[in-house]
Parts: C-alpha cells; sequence; structure tokens
C-alpha cells in the first residue's frame, strides 16, 4: 500500500491533489460529477472584500496545449462568500479548504483574511499577489519583494491560519520574491499564477480577449513551472504548492521531484472535469511504476 | 451534465460551410430543447461548444458552421469516430412560457436549436410560426424540415436571393403571436428585442472556458443577477437582459 499523504503546515492532506483556484468555483458544478471528498483539498474561487463581476468578454482565447483567460477576479465578494457559498460547500466536502484571496490594497488583503480567519472550514489562506488580470493591484504586490513582503507581514498578523503566498511567473526573479515573502513570515509559496500571453484573431485583426492580455496557462506552461518550482525550492525552507500545466499522475510526480509538497490542477479540470478524481485514481499506479512507496518522501527529489 | 463517448453515424454538408452531424450515444442528460454540448477534438485544447438540433433516446444531431480550425477538421471527421462530448450544458427553452402561437426566429447557425423546440411545440399543440434568417441562398438549410413539423416557415436573406429580402425582423411585422424564441447573432437578438411585442427567451452565444460554469469565462450582466452564459444560460429572458 502506497501512502500519498503529504502536509502543509499542519495541514494533512490524504493526497497532494488540490483544484486551483478560479477553475473549480466554489466546487459544487463538479460535486454533481464525483464525490469530490476524493480530493486532497481544493482552492476556492478567488475572493476579495467587495464583489465583482470581473473584465468585459471575451475572456477566454485558446492556444496551443494551453489558453488564456481575462476573468478578472468574479467573485460575489468575502461576506456573500461565507454566508453562501461556503455552507453550500460544506455540504459537499467535508475536508478543509483553501481560501484563496486577492486585493488592491494592503487594508484589502488584510480585511479579508481577517474575515476568513473565523471560518472553521477553511484549513489554509492562500493569498493572490499575482493575478494579471486586474490593475492598481493584483499583480502589482507580487512583482515587487518589498510589497510582496508588506502584503505577507499584514496578512500574517490577522490570522492563525497558514498563510501561503501566490506568486507570479511574470518578474525578473521569483526567488527573490519568494524569499521576500518567507521573511515576513509566509508558511508556504503557492506558485505559479498564470503568464501574461495574449492572442490576436487574424480576421478582426484586433486581440481575442477584450482585455487584450489574460493569463495563459494549460499543459505548455509545465516546463516553466517546473523550472520555477525547482528554484525556489533551492532558496526556501518553507513548503511549496506546485502549479502550472499539471495534467497527469506523472506530472504531479515530476513536480513534486521539483519540490512541491503538495500540487495544484488548473487549466485541465475545464477541459476533462474528471481529471483531478483520475489523477488520484492513477497516482498509486503511477508510484509503484518508478519504486515510490511514499510521497511525501520525494518533495525536492531532484536536488 | 454527462460526460459521454458518441460515435459519429453520419455527416453531410447542409449549405454552405454548415454541416449536419448525426451522432449515436446516451442522451439521458439533455432534457431541454436549446441546450449544448461541449466536445473535445483532438489536438485542441479546449471543447468546441456546439447547441443541439435535435435528439432522442440515442441519437443527437448537430449542426455546425466551420468558423475556425477545430470546426474544420470535425467536419473531416469520418463516421465510426468517437468523440468524448460533455452532454446536457445549459438550461435551454421552455416550453410553458410559449402561449397558443409561438413565434421562433433563427438567424444562421442560430437556427438548428429551433428545430427540436419547435418540434416539441408542435407535440404540445401549438401553433408556431418559423422565421429563418440567412445571408443569402448558399447559407440557407432547414426550411423544409421545419415545415414537415407542421410550422409556418418564413425564410430571409440579407442579399433577397432567396424567400424575402431582409433581416428576420422585416418578415416579423405581420405575425400574429403569444411569445418569442430566438437563437442567432448579437445584432439580430437585439434587433428582435427592440421589436417585439411580446416577452420571450434569446439564446446568447459567447467565447467558453469549461461550458459547465466553473470557470466564468462566459459571465455577463443581467437585470437580476451576474450570469454564466454556459450554466445560467444560453437562453435568457427578454425582460431581464441589459445591452
Amino acid at each position: 500500500m502506497v501512502d500519498t499523504s503529504v502536509s502543509l503546515s499542519g495541514l494533512v492532506l490524504d493526497n497532494p491533489i488540490i483544484p486551483a483556484s478560479g477553475t473549480f468555483g466554489y466546487g459544487y458544478e463538479y460535486a454533481e460529477l464525483y464525490d469530490i471528498n476524493c480530493l486532497g483539498s481544493f482552492s476556492f474561487k478567488g475572493t476579495t472584500r467587495e464583489a465583482r463581476f470581473g473584465n468585459p468578454t471575451p475572456r477566454i482565447a485558446e492556444c496551443p496545449a494551453g489558453m488564456i483567460n481575462s476573468v478578472g477576479l468574479q467573485n460575489p465578494g468575502v461576506e456573500k462568500v461565507i454566508s453562501e457559498e461556503l455552507p453550500k460547500l460544506k455540504e459537499c466536502f467535508s475536508k478543509k479548504v483553501i481560501a484563496n484571496v486577492g486585493g488592491f490594497s494592503l487594508d484589502e488583503y488584510a480585511e479579508t483574511c481577517q474575515i476568513l480567519d473565523s471560518q472553521e472550514q477553511v484549513g489554509l489562506l492562500e493569498v493572490n499577489i499575482s493575478c494579471p488580470n486586474v490593475h492598481n493591484g493584483g499583480m502589482s504586490f507580487g512583482t515587487d519583494p518589498k510589497m510582496a513582503a508588506e502584503v505577507t507581514k499584514r496578512v500574517k498578523a490577522v490570522t492563525t491560519k497558514p498563510v501561503y503566498i501566490k506568486l507570479s511567473p511574470n518578474v525578473t526573479d521569483i526567488v527573490e520574491i519568494a524569499k521576500a515573502c518567507e521573511d515576513a513570515g509566509a508558511d508556504g509559496i503557492s506558485m505559479i499564477n498564470t503568464l501574461l500571453g495574449m492572442r490576436i484573431d487574424l480576421k478582426t485583426k484586433k486581440p481575442i480577449i477584450a482585455n487584450k492580455m489574460g493569463g495563459f496557462s494549460g499543459s505548455a506552461i509545465l516546463p516553466v513551472a517546473l523550472r520555477m518550482v525547482y528554484q525556489v525550492y533551492d532558496a526556501v525552507k518553507i513548503p511549496i504548492i506546485g502549479m502550472g500545466g499539471i495534467s497527469t499522475a506523472k506530472d504531479v510526480i515530476e513536480m513534486m521531484l521539483a519540490g512541491a509538497t503538495a500540487v495544484q490542477i488548473g487549466a485541465a479540470n475545464l477541459v476533462n472535469p474528471f481529471v483531478c478524481k483520475e489523477i488520484i485514481e492513477k497516482l498509486p499506479e503511477e508510484m509503484a511504476k518508478y519504486n515510490l512507496n511514499s510521497l511525501s518522501e520525494i518533495i525536492g527529489g531532484a536536488h | 451534465m454527462k460526460q459521454e463517448i458518441f460515435v459519429i453515424k453520419s455527416q453531410e454538408k447542409i449549405a454552405k460551410d454548415v454541416f449536419k452531424m448525426v451522432l449515436s450515444g446516451n442522451t439521458d442528460d439533455i432534457t431541454a430543447s436549446g441546450q449544448f454540448v461541449n466536445i473535445k477534438l483532438d489536438g485542441f485544447y479546449l471543447r468546441r461548444p456546439i447547441s443541439v438540433c435535435d435528439y432522442d433516446k440515442n441519437e443527437l444531431t448537430l449542426i455546425y458552421k466551420t468558423v475556425g480550425e477545430g470546426t474544420a477538421a470535425m467536419s473531416g471527421y469520418e463516421n465510426g469516430t468517437e468523440l468524448d462530448i460533455l452532454t446536457g450544458l445549459g438550461n435551454g427553452y421552455d416550453t410553458s412560457l410559449s402561449g397558443e402561437k409561438p413565434l421562433l426566429l433563427g438567424g444562421g447557425v442560430g437556427v438548428p436549436p429551433l428545430y427540436n423546440l419547435c418540434k416539441k411545440l408542435v407535440a404540445e399543440g401549438k401553433k408556431p410560426t418559423v422565421i429563418l434568417g440567412f445571408n443569402g441562398a448558399d447559407d440557407v438549410f432547414y426550411e423544409n424540415e421545419f415545415k414537415a413539423l407542421g410550422a409556418d416557415v418564413y425564410v430571409t436573406t440579407v442579399d433577397g436571393s432567396y424567400g424575402i429580402k431582409g433581416f428576420v425582423t422585416d418578415a416579423m411585422s405581420d405575425i400574429d403571436y403569444s411569445f418569442f424564441y430566438t437563437c442567432g447573432p448579437e445584432p439580430m437578438l437585439k434587433a428582435i428585442y427592440k421589436v417585439s411585442k411580446t416577452s420571450g427567451q434569446l439564446s446568447f452565444e459567447e467565447r467558453m472556458g469549461c461550458g459547465f460554469g466553473a470557470c466564468m469565462g462566459c459571465s455577463c450582466k443581467t437585470k437580476y443577477a451576474n450570469k454564466r452564459i454556459c450554466k445560467d444560460g444560453p437562453v435568457l429572458i427578454k425582460e431581464e437582459i441589459i445591452w
């Protein structure tokens, strides 16, 4: 019997598979399809202090081996998430969830995290300082080590839950930012968010995405994500949740060898809504193939 | 929603760039006219959402236009090809709103979902009138199929090369109707919205990520709430629409 369990700052997961924020809503679309309790955990839709509609449509463009989205943190706001979404989620998911938090100011990040701190369902806070689709916030906090550290400190001050900072790959040196977060007290790092990208429609000769650019994700970005997780693992002691282009059990093992303690699956859910369940079922077989008895023992094994 | 494997039984070109594909497979999750399916194609990352033209227990009919590389590839698939399809997506039309004399207005590849709707309305004893709008004579399809269901059918073409010259709205004025159902390009929906004398249901199109409500890629604002075209739509009621 193989052991697929891993631990994120004390939060023990049966397996390292976590659907990524923004690709799994608040869970119940998928709960119609399968029992989502098989998941290690899941990171719910990026939540902000106030409700947001997000960006104009079109928000989606296809790419070779991936897609671009520019949703722009559409969500009902943290209070409605707590009063409406979390109770519904509780009916289909009995494990702890990861609360993904977006923001436009230090105060907003802190306030939203403080509100979520009281939620027993929330096992961990994932602070998104890397959304490429919102202006004056989002990614601007994630591209400057000082700002990243500042967000980390403010959030840590208002919660007792583990705080993971979600980093942007759209930077010159992601290692520097990861270290700044660790020094500021982050319990872990989530990486990577989407890569800024665009597509142009040859018929209209204009960008397909209404917002012109968006976040590129999907299988194509796996090598970039692996490289960055590998680099950050060398530089920090805190755990890493690795994501970017994962769509198979093999990709999961590869990401863990690079240094991830757990992984998130994003765009792949949108194409194959059963992909997380299929990966979880396939993991033991894939582990056996490579003579692995325990997943937690292979974290960072490629170093 | 269900994920099912369908097998292509036949495929034929029925108008300029327009193909009719008949597939066999489990259609249990399709519960209303105007719903759509989302098809995985080899070599393309995202699925292709296509409205359901008609269905019975084990058969699915789709009519689609080759608008890009994905649909072009699909049009070349041989009979016997297996396709991974998510079925029963979206809300679809509500026939209980129709009244005695519903009016169905389809534009181009917005015509197909009205076929099964028309069939259901006739079966319910209603007397539907159908207006099918196309650009030109080369684009016209399904006029006879709608007539065979027993509906009064008018065809309009923008260039006047077939039927009534003009848009579907040009054929609407003399018709007495109790409710309308429509699907087509957004300018057409907007024109119908403006001139229509009754309530109606309008089916919208948007670029989608997942097609089942998870990614928020196809959101729109309505008077009552933010809606996802794929899950809370594609059919919206006239009174809730914000243009």
